[in-house]
């Protein structure tokens, strides 16, 4: 117990203090990223990790975040604040619609179904040219201001995007040691023996369902603040199956796996792209993916449980003085 | 009457697993189900709680038909079951494993849950006490803290029953409850069983220890391929000619 208390006392004061030590505007900018993601991942791990779903559509709503900023706040002209709302509320929204229907499907099913509705999703961002602009996107996207406080440079955003990531963290943890959250594990654990101790397990499901997308849509609305203009290019399939190697590489059900498995993802692939042409001069981008299959095969391999387990067994040695 | 099940069947492919099953159990009886493997008792349990539906026939808890319900809803409606092959929460701790059973005992939803309201908290710490008072009453409470997987198996079966006690159920379904336990952790069963039914709740025992059965049963129903053969007090099963040839073969003496 206290060792994780030194753990996530040591990760705030490293949040605090990183912007300070980093000089570059790149870097910064892969820290924001870095964080965006690791919203979308905290929920895709509540889904995949307790609630028992795999989601490989989850950029879609991201993408439904962004670009319902980015068309409220400029053609719409609404309230950047207000705007953010929307991107949680659309996603949310849908994620209900089509949650039902789909989370009755099982395994394979499931993969196809959120499959299908992310290309779909990505198909209507690329055709709907009146409303998303199509393949060239949106420009414009003004600056988020909420109470005054104007989200203008790279490094209020850093602040802004973290804070987030810590408050959902806190969130998310009150959720696995409630009610709720038992029954979700309960559910991943035994469905049968979930079902007959009285838990509405469709709904429950459901609502994680929903909640993702409800992170995902935040962290697109964010996104677009940040980078104040999109295209549909971020929001399609590959961006979804990298959420979901971020989930499973970080750990399914731990609490540092999403930071984790997010930081190491997002790097890697910055990493490769200086390295890879380095080592092999006139390397195009399939050598990156190739290395990037390769490293991530290997971490798969040593450590299957994923990178967030790491902690949660040293914490566990602590309490327990087994192993 | 607390539960009436009345001509229930049930085919999987044109074989019946169940086929004209009727029986009723009282306010605060042991109701046991015996015949031999493949006689379709488990398949009753899934009938009663809703994991599969009956081709023909009835089953009214409480004067309600619980016919079409979700299994969700019959839990809440009073009825509790252990499973045969122990479906417990394994990576959860022991006591996570009676507080989830102890769900429908809550309110606290997905968001209450995310900011920890106030209310959410104290219904934790209800819940809590009211799952570590049911730990104790089977002697798992100092084994709270344990993954359910690490518990030896007899420990587990117990575990499964203080875990669908937690649901507060008026008819508890048990599965063959006695299965892996050693002599004297049957007796401490049969102990428990005794003390639940003194509570008024009812019980349907599935279970081949017929030293467990005859102990605690307040009637028998004799099922075999199926098939209701013979139903009655212990003593009376126990004379019965039919239920030796089921349970021994046709042209067998007994050794």
């Amino acid at each position: 117990m206290d060792k994780n208390i030194v753990f996530r006392a040591a990760a705030i004061i490293i949040f605090l203090v990183l912007p300070l030590l980093v000089k570059s505007n790149y870097l910064l900018g892969i820290l924001i990223i870095i964080g965006l993601y690791t919203i979308i991942v905290i929920g895709l791990g509540i889904l995949m990790g307790y609630a028992g779903q795999v989601s490989f559509g989850h950029a879609a709503f991201f993408g439904l975040g962004a670009y319902s900023v980015a068309v409220l706040s400029t053609a719409y002209r609404w309230p950047t604040f207000a705007a953010l709302l929307a991107a949680v509320v659309v996603p949310g929204l849908l994620a209900a619609l089509i949650g039902r229907p789909t989370l009755k499907l099982k395994e394979l099913y499931l993969v196809l179904a959120t499959l299908a509705f992310g290309i779909l999703v990505h198909i209507f961002f690329n055709e709907a040219r009146e409303i998303t602009g199509g393949p060239s996107g949106l420009t414009g996207i003004p600056y988020l201001s909420l109470g005054g406080l104007v989200f203008d440079r790279d490094i209020k955003f850093y602040y802004l995007v973290w804070s987030t990531v810590l408050l959902i963290s806190l969130g998310v943890n009150n959720l696995i040691h409630s009610r709720v959250g038992r029954a979700l594990r309960a559910i991943r654990e035994s469905e049968h023996a979930a079902e007959t101790s009285g838990i509405d397990t469709a709904s429950l499901k459901l609502q994680a369902f929903v909640f993702s997308a409800v992170l995902a849509g935040l962290a697109g609305g964010l996104y677009a603040y940040y980078v104040t203009f999109i295209s549909p290019s971020p929001f399609g399939f590959h961006t979804s199956v990298l959420f979901v190697l971020m989930a499973v590489v970080g750990g399914l059900g731990t609490f540092w796996g999403p930071l984790l498995g997010t930081g190491l993802v997002v790097a890697l692939g910055e990493i490769l792209r200086w390295a890879v042409p380095l080592a092999i001069p006139g390397a195009g981008g399939e050598y990156q993916i190739i290395f990037f299959g390769v490293i991530l095969v290997v971490i798969m391999i040593v450590k299957p449980e994923g990178l967030g387990s790491i902690i949660k067994f040293s914490k566990k040695s602590v309490e327990k003085g087994v192993r | 009457m607390i539960l009436e099940a009345t001509g229930l069947s049930k085919y999987f492919g044109g074989v019946a697993a169940v086929s004209d099953v009727s029986f009723s159990v009282g306010e605060g009886e042991i109701f046991a189900l015996i015949g031999p493997n493949g006689a379709g008792k488990t398949t009753v349990f899934n009938l009663i709680t809703g994991l599969m539906s009956p081709d023909k026939g009835s089953v009214v808890f409480k004067g309600r038909s619980l016919i079409g319900m979700q299994p969700h809803r019959i839990a809440a409606a009073g009825v509790a079951r252990t499973f045969q092959n122990l479906q417990l929460f394994g990576r959860m701790t022991v006591l996570e494993n009676v507080m989830a059973g102890a769900y429908l005992r809550g309110k606290s939803g997905f968001l209450q849950s995310l900011a920890r309201w106030p209310g959410s908290i104290s219904e934790e710490k209800r819940i809590r006490q009211e799952s570590l008072d049911l730990l104790s009453d089977v002697g798992l409470d100092s084994e709270a803290d344990l993954p359910a997987a690490a518990l030896p198996f007899g420990r587990q079966r117990l575990l499964e029953i203080a875990r669908s006690m937690a649901s507060g159920p008026r008819l508890m379904l048990l599965d063959e409850p006695a299965a892996g336990l050693n002599t004297a952790e049957a007796k401490e069963l049969a102990g428990y069983l005794k003390r639940l039914r003194e509570q008024g709740i009812s019980m349907v025992l599935v279970e081949h220890d017929m030293e467990t059965v005859m102990d605690v049963a307040d009637r028998i129903l004799v099922l075999n391929f199926g098939i209701q053969i013979a139903g009655g007090t212990p003593h009376e099963i126990q004379a019965s000619p039919e239920v030796i040839k089921a349970y021994l073969g046709e042209d067998e003496q007994v050794a």
